[in-house]
């Protein structure tokens, strides 16, 4: 077993997986980098905050969730303490998806996607997405007269296309399923995945200005101390 | 600032930012972010609430619209109902099935669904009923019947049906022959204001737990009833549909451009409608994706000139 940190990993250790993801994952994202302290000047606009918000609306849409999830899908329709976390539920959804489409308009009107940072706009798109099924599988499985008319008309587009076949938007079952576990698992692991990106790549930096002063030779001085993270 | 050094006007997008870099608490800007989110919901959870309209059962269908609720029993009986006529995935109707182009994708899923509607809405239910001698004799009349007699008693059913009264709790139809299908269909109606056809068509597989209503609620969906109720809330497809939600709340605002080609032509009339609507948000979604991939659309936002304002700062320094 070493003892002296990876520069002393002896050439057996070298071999093991565990060694190998471990130094992948620290050359890829070293700790400065993962979680940074120093951003570029031009990350100064309120823009950027609209990402850190849909994080944010995650976490309390999940919390909600878990607590009506703990008392199972009857409870918020017969008791004011299930009533007052549904509608937190409902809300933080709401503000999610404001947030989330206003850091995506963002994103595009940087071209965030510039400077081989196109699988961060990628992960991004795909979990707005996926977000609308969690959504969707939701509103399908609230268990009241929207559901109930949402299945409804749901079932037709899905049926016209043969989806409807394995996906019945009319089986509570099976919609419940997707919306308390499977659909927000991919909904998490793509957020994940996309912030990781962001941390690696860094935050785009702005298109080029109208007219410019001579662009200044990197120094020491200016190089960053903690690595060049980004603000999701 | 804690960097010295001025921010370059043509900047790498690839390379390591050059110029100046200021201190960015993460974790507390995420703290705050989540503090502020958490602080917004309580405020609108408290201020609006959240909507629960009570769903529509059978027995309150057939209580408060008993003819509507009649009219659609015996199309289901006849094999007339929407969904006795759907298609895939619940029968295999010939031509009912919507295309895309020649591309037939909802006859290719198959029936994985199977609804025999007469068997499912009427003749199963009615043969749970108990001890009611007059009932049996008129489900094995239906049953012994050649198809074309059913289809006389129930068309004439049908037509009649419209001018039903319900008298003492038992439908009251102008005279005419309708053979068994009258008593089928009182008791049927007296099954259904019990209650006892809702639990019937959720537990007809009887099994103890349940948690699939695709018979009763495509039953349900076959009725008028049912969508006065939704019009009533604005939810009908032309209301702009799915992306409401009962009484003033948003509902799912973010499917507007989904909806939004439900009021337009070609969509409007078409009666492949939704196979069309489904693919063309299937190819904007993967364009979506692929904008960074896209020449033109990529390179798009530079010319819309958004960007100047959202580095407004930057450009200020290095431009003046």
């Amino acid at each position: 077993m070493s003892e002296g940190g990876p520069d002393s990993v002896s050439p057996e250790e070298r071999k093991m997986w565990t060694t190998w993801v471990r130094e992948r994952a620290v050359a890829t994202l070293p700790p400065e980098k993962l979680l940074p302290d120093r951003q570029p000047s031009y990350v100064s606009s309120w823009i950027y905050v609209f990402g850190v918000a849909t994080i944010a609306a995650l976490v309390v849409i999940i919390a909600s969730g878990m607590i009506l999830g703990l008392k199972g899908p009857e409870w918020w329709h017969v008791t004011g303490i299930g009533r007052f976390f549904n509608s937190i539920h409902l809300w933080s959804v709401e503000l999610f998806f404001f947030a989330m489409v206003v850091h995506l308009w963002g994103k595009f009107f940087m071209a965030a996607w510039r400077g081989g940072r196109g699988r961060t706009w990628v992960t991004g798109a795909v979990t707005f997405l996926v977000a609308i099924g969690a959504a969707f599988t939701g509103y399908l499985s609230q268990q009241n007269f929207d559901s109930q008319w949402i299945a409804s008309e749901g079932k037709d587009g899905l049926n016209s296309v043969g989806i409807g076949s394995f996906f019945n938007v009319v089986d509570f079952g099976q919609m419940y399923t997707f919306h308390v576990i499977l659909l927000p698992v991919v909904v998490v692991a793509l957020m994940v995945g996309h912030i990781l990106l962001v941390r690696r790549t860094g935050v785009v930096p702005p298109y080029p200005a109208r007219t410019s002063k001579p662009a200044p030779s990197p120094s020491p001085a200016a190089a960053p101390t903690q690595g060049q993270g980004g603000a999701p | 600032m804690s960097s010295p050094g001025a921010p370059p006007a043509t900047p790498d997008d690839r390379a390591p930012w050059p110029g100046p870099f200021v201190r960015y608490d993460l974790v507390k800007e995420f703290v705050v972010a989540l503090a502020v989110i958490a602080g917004l919901t309580v405020v609108l959870t408290i201020l609006f609430s959240s909507p629960d309209d009570t769903p529509t059962t059978i027995q309150s269908w057939s209580q408060a619209d008993p003819g509507d609720f009649l009219t659609t029993a015996v199309t289901e009986l006849n094999g007339t109902s929407e969904i006795a006529t759907y298609g895939p995935p619940y029968n295999n109707t010939s031509g009912s099935a919507q295309k895309i182009g020649p591309i037939p994708l909802q006859e290719a899923a198959g029936v994985k669904v199977p609804i025999n509607t007469a068997q499912s809405y009427v003749i199963e239910p009615l043969k749970e009923i108990p001890a009611d001698p007059q009932l049996k004799t008129a489900l094995a009349a239906y049953e012994a019947a050649p198809p074309k007699l059913q289809e006389a008693w129930t068309t004439a059913y049908e037509e009649a049906v419209a001018d039903v009264k319900v008298v003492g709790g038992e439908p009251v139809l102008p005279p005419g022959d309708y053979g068994p299908v009258a008593p089928m269909m009182a008791s049927l109606l007296g099954l259904a204001q019990s209650g006892g056809l809702d639990g019937a068509l959720v537990a007809g597989n009887h099994h103890f737990y349940e948690t699939n209503y695709t018979k009763p609620l495509l039953f349900l969906s076959a009725g008028g009833y049912f969508e006065e109720r939704a019009e009533g809330q604005h939810l009908l497809g032309t209301q702009w549909g799915m992306m409401n939600e009962t009484g003033s709340y948003p509902g799912q605002v973010w499917l507007w451009l989904y909806t939004f080609w439900y009021q337009v032509e070609p969509f409007k009339e078409s009666p492949n409608a939704d196979a069309l609507i489904f693919v063309l948000m299937g190819i904007l979604s993967l364009a979506f994706i692929c904008i960074p991939f896209i020449p033109g659309l990529r390179t798009l936002p530079r010319h819309l000139g958004v960007h100047r304002l959202i580095w407004r700062d930057h450009y200020r320094d290095v431009e003046s």
